[in-house]
């Protein structure tokens, strides 16, 4: 490569970095992008995009044994384990070419390497140990992502201790498993692998599965996820694993009470930790925070002039679209755009592919009283909902929190079918600042799963109609 | 159809501005890009540039007109092929301008049957200010008057951290007369002022009246509240700069050096390092609470023709020498040439003033409210000092720290002094 200096260079092409290198180049600066493994990350190679493949299949599987209830038949119904893992990878396949294709079309440079700072506006890039490159630039951002936390006794093992790597990658199903952890990662291998005759306990440390959700929707997707076969232990830690040719037995710890659980695999998703090793920050001056993730600003600026951080690695909430979201922040800062606004963190959804699913945005109800507000709280269940029912869906709800003093929209939480596909809905309302008035008088189209948004708000104003 | 020019907002939150000068008249051919009019709004003249092409038809807003509305028609530009004649029909779908404007407003306003409605998206009466629903109940119930607050969303939609941040400022009150705590305020503090009727005048020698800039009626506002409203209190302290001195040499004889340190730069980053040590002076004084800022956003002083202007460095603490010398020469340049926008001078949690250069020992300054605080610097020189015992020759400044007692006590203002005066006189921590 003859030339090596850049307007700006990324490091790592996950959600984060490689659309903040597509809007770097749209926005006329000369662009690298320098990735060791995959263009699209572990979103979209090992997270996201794969599971929710392998998730489609265990869907249809369970459409499929309850095809009676619906008047069809379907008679031997089977699964190939293979072939839905080769569907999975082909979905990853096609979606990383595709990144290809777009970095390509907005002339980003990709260079395949693993980047590493030296200060003073240089990155080394090393390709089997050894530095090929040395780029320049006054801007460089650093998108290296995050990779599974391990505890000490509950190390992975690729083996019989799987962390998602494994589990996205099984050659049959174990017939008994120990999920350690309810995060959206635990909870939705639990559910792909109880769909298709696993026998699946989950172990929650906290007190509530899936600890960032409102209790009241935990609490019910859990009861759901339990009518279908799946166990739950909350408040209960995993201490240690003994492993032996014929299984694990994991020793967990409930409340000060011990007991023992023996299972074929164990799959941690206990959190992740940020890459931030060997990238040379230290080179560079580059601080982390006191969680060890990098330190930004609300422009994703790092302690080092020239050197920003956007995504996991530049800390929580560890999440695809907040990547993506930094890395336009970031980049159209760099470019002196007009307009540019810190990420607001508040008005980030998050969304849990179990079955029922889990989607939320903003305060749950505990975190708006614990702030002192007097809210108003609308809740509507999916059973009062003509397009559920004709689905039959009958399972779940929709809860709403509002500031009683200004009608502000606090927090919305959703359990059910397709509120994945709902929650954005209340994410432009909140981020356009509209109050429970607007939203009343918001027209809902008939007969949608939607409508049940409308009737939450209406009921925590005691005004809902079809409950 | 004639093309119509609006007067343009030429930030998010103008609400209006005077039309200081046309660059073009009637008849004359313009093309895309050249300027044909000058703006001035609070702080800045800006150049209006033509976006279309063609013959000015008719200017609407005479030069010198105060106080024109953004969006309001203020001239009309024939498209090629379209003569005088085109303009007849072209007053009638004008807006109605505002009652600023003296001559051709009332065709407009007389006019009943507008045939189509105005370009601009504005309502009749021309004052729809963006803002979310949010914003509109919480300024509602607080009290406020929605257009009185500068918006900072998109397009300066105002949103509910604005009315929020005028809250507490103890800004953008409802100016209805029901505002009664408001109003004796006002009337007291306008019986201070003196207008040119007054007797006193007819006694004094012949003068000539420059009328005031809005630079220097917004400079007479802000200073005049914050002398009356804010108890000031001043400390004073005497800082060694020799060391400082001998690291800027070096500094800036670095090869390759493609930044100029001034004492004032080492003094800026000095002042805000301190100011994130000592937080409790980076702080404003409102009515129910004392905020306290994140970061510290510093404003310099700078002269400029007819007036003062504040430009800021935004979270100066966490930038590099070399950044804050090129962005302050980069401010300090053009806010002489009057082209900051407002974003670039609006703000600040802390001022630096510094009057050197004039050779001025030490001075107290008038805070730049809502900050808590303004710091005076005076000329650095060599004076005699005590050193172990023995008379010995130093570089020395007198900084002068002028806070608002409301937020700021006497102990607290000491600590940032006495953490200052560490940095400056041991200036290699600067660039840890």
């Amino acid at each position: 490569m003859s030339d090596t200096t850049f307007d700006i260079i990324v490091v790592g092409a996950g959600p984060g970095g490689y659309v903040g290198a597509i809007r770097a180049a749209q926005l006329g600066l000369k662009t690298a992008l320098v990735e060791a493994n995959h263009l699209g990350g572990i979103c979209l190679n090992w997270g996201c995009i794969p599971t929710k493949a392998l998730l489609r299949s265990a869907e249809i599987y369970e459409h499929m044994k309850h095809a009676a209830s619906f008047g069809l038949g379907a008679k031997d119904i089977s699964f190939d384990i293979a072939k839905i893992v080769q569907r999975s990878r082909g979905v990853s396949k096609q979606l990383s070419g595709g990144v290809g294709h777009l970095l390509k079309k907005n002339k980003v440079t990709v260079i395949d390497g693993y980047g590493k700072l030296l200060g003073g506006g240089k990155l080394a890039v090393e390709k089997d140990g050894k530095v090929f490159t040395t780029l320049n630039s006054k801007h460089i951002i650093m998108a290296t992502g995050a990779r599974a936390k391990s505890f000490p006794g509950l190390e992975p093992d690729g083996k019989q201790v799987w962390t998602y790597m494994e589990a996205l990658v099984p050659t049959e199903v174990p017939k008994s498993m120990l999920v350690i952890g309810s995060g959206a990662i635990g909870i939705e291998f639990a559910n792909f692998f109880h769909t298709f005759g696993a026998d699946v306990t989950v172990v929650e440390a906290v007190d509530q599965i899936m600890p960032f959700e409102d209790t009241e929707i935990s609490q019910f997707a859990q009861k759901t996820m339990e009518k279908r076969g799946m166990k739950f232990m909350t408040g209960t830690k995993v201490t240690k694993l003994d492993k032996a040719k014929d299984g694990v037995t994991a020793t967990l710890d409930k409340g000060g009470k011990t007991e023992t659980l023996k299972v074929d695999k164990v799959i941690t998703a206990v959190g992740v930790v940020p890459n931030v090793e060997n990238i040379g920050l230290d080179a560079a001056g580059v601080k982390l925070d006191d969680r060890g993730f990098i330190a930004i600003d609300g422009y994703c600026k790092t302690s080092a002039d020239g050197v920003y951080a956007i995504g996991d690695v530049a800390g929580a909430p560890c999440l695809a679209h907040k990547a993506s979201h930094e890395a336009i922040i970031c980049v159209e800062k760099i470019a002196g755009q007009k307009g540019v606004h810190p990420l607001d963190k508040s008005l980030i959804p998050g969304c849990t592919y179990c079955q029922p699913q889990v989607a939320s945005v903003g305060l749950t109800e505990r975190g708006a009283k614990e702030k002192g507000y007097k809210i108003k709280v609308g809740r509507f269940p999916f059973m009062g909902n003509g397009k559920a029912i004709a689905l039959g869906e009958p399972e779940g709800m929709i809860k709403t929190i509002f500031d009683e003093k200004t009608g502000e929209l606090l927090g919305a939480h959703m359990v059910g079918a397709e509120v994945t596909e709902l929650i954005q809905g209340f994410g432009v309302a909140k981020t356009l600042e509209t109050t429970e008035e607007d939203l009343m008088h918001t027209v809902f189209p008939h007969p949608t799963l939607s409508e049940m948004m409308h009737e939450s708000v209406l009921d925590a104003y005691g005004k809902a109609i079809h409950f | 159809m004639p093309i119509q020019i609006l007067m343009p907002a030429l930030s998010p939150t103008m609400e209006e501005g005077n039309l200081a000068k046309w660059c073009v008249k009637e008849g004359d051919t313009v093309e895309s890009g050249d300027v044909i009019a000058e703006i001035e709004t609070d702080k800045a003249t800006m150049e209006v540039e033509a976006v279309d092409e063609g013959t000015i038809g008719k200017i609407l807003v005479a030069e010198g007109t105060e106080g024109v509305k953004v969006n309001e028609l203020i001239a009309l530009l024939l498209e090629e092929g379209e003569d005088e004649s085109a303009l007849e029909g072209a007053d009638t779908a004008a807006p109605a301008p505002a009652p600023a404007v003296k001559e051709e407003a009332p065709a407009a306003t007389s006019s009943a049957s507008a045939t189509s409605s105005p370009a601009a998206p504005v309502s009749d009466s021309g004052d729809r200010v963006f803002s979310s629903p949010l914003a509109r109940r919480i300024a509602a119930q607080e009290g406020l008057d929605i257009k009185a607050i500068t918006g900072s969303g998109p397009r300066g939609r105002v949103v509910k951290r604005d009315v929020e941040a005028a809250k507490a400022a103890g800004t953008g009150k409802a100016s209805a007369p029901a505002a009664d705590k408001a109003a004796p305020k006002a009337a007291a503090a306008e019986s201070k002022t003196i207008s040119q009727d007054d007797p006193i005048f007819k006694l004094l020698p012949e003068f000539e009246a420059v009328p005031n800039s809005n630079m220097r009626k917004t400079i007479a506002k802000r200073l005049t509240e914050s002398a009356r409203d804010i108890p000031h209190f001043n400390l004073q302290v005497d800082v060694e700069i020799d060391k400082l001195m001998a690291l800027r040499k070096e500094l800036n004889g670095r090869d390759g050096a493609d930044y100029k340190i001034s004492v004032n730069d080492f003094l800026v980053k000095a002042t805000s390092l301190a100011l994130t040590r000592v937080p409790d002076c980076n702080v404003a004084f409102t009515d129910d609470a004392i905020l306290k800022f994140k970061q510290v956003d510093m404003a310099i002083a700078v002269a400029v023709d007819g007036g003062l202007i504040t430009p800021i460095i935004k979270d100066a603490a966490s930038k590099g020498l070399a950044t804050l010398a090129n962005e302050a020469k980069d401010l300090a340049l053009r806010a002489r040439e009057g082209k900051l926008s407002p974003e670039e001078y609006q703000g600040g949690t802390f001022t630096i003033s510094n009057l050197g250069m004039f050779g001025i020992k030490s001075f107290n300054s008038i805070i730049n409210p809502p900050q808590g605080g303004i710091l005076s610097i005076g000329a650095g020189e060599q004076r005699p000092v005590v050193k172990d015992g023995a008379l010995a020759v130093a570089t020395v400044v007198t900084l002068t720290l002028a806070v608002d007692h409301r937020c700021i006590d006497g102990a607290t203002g000491a600590a940032f002094i006495k953490e200052l005066k560490g940095l400056i006189e041991d200036p290699i921590a600067l660039m840890l």
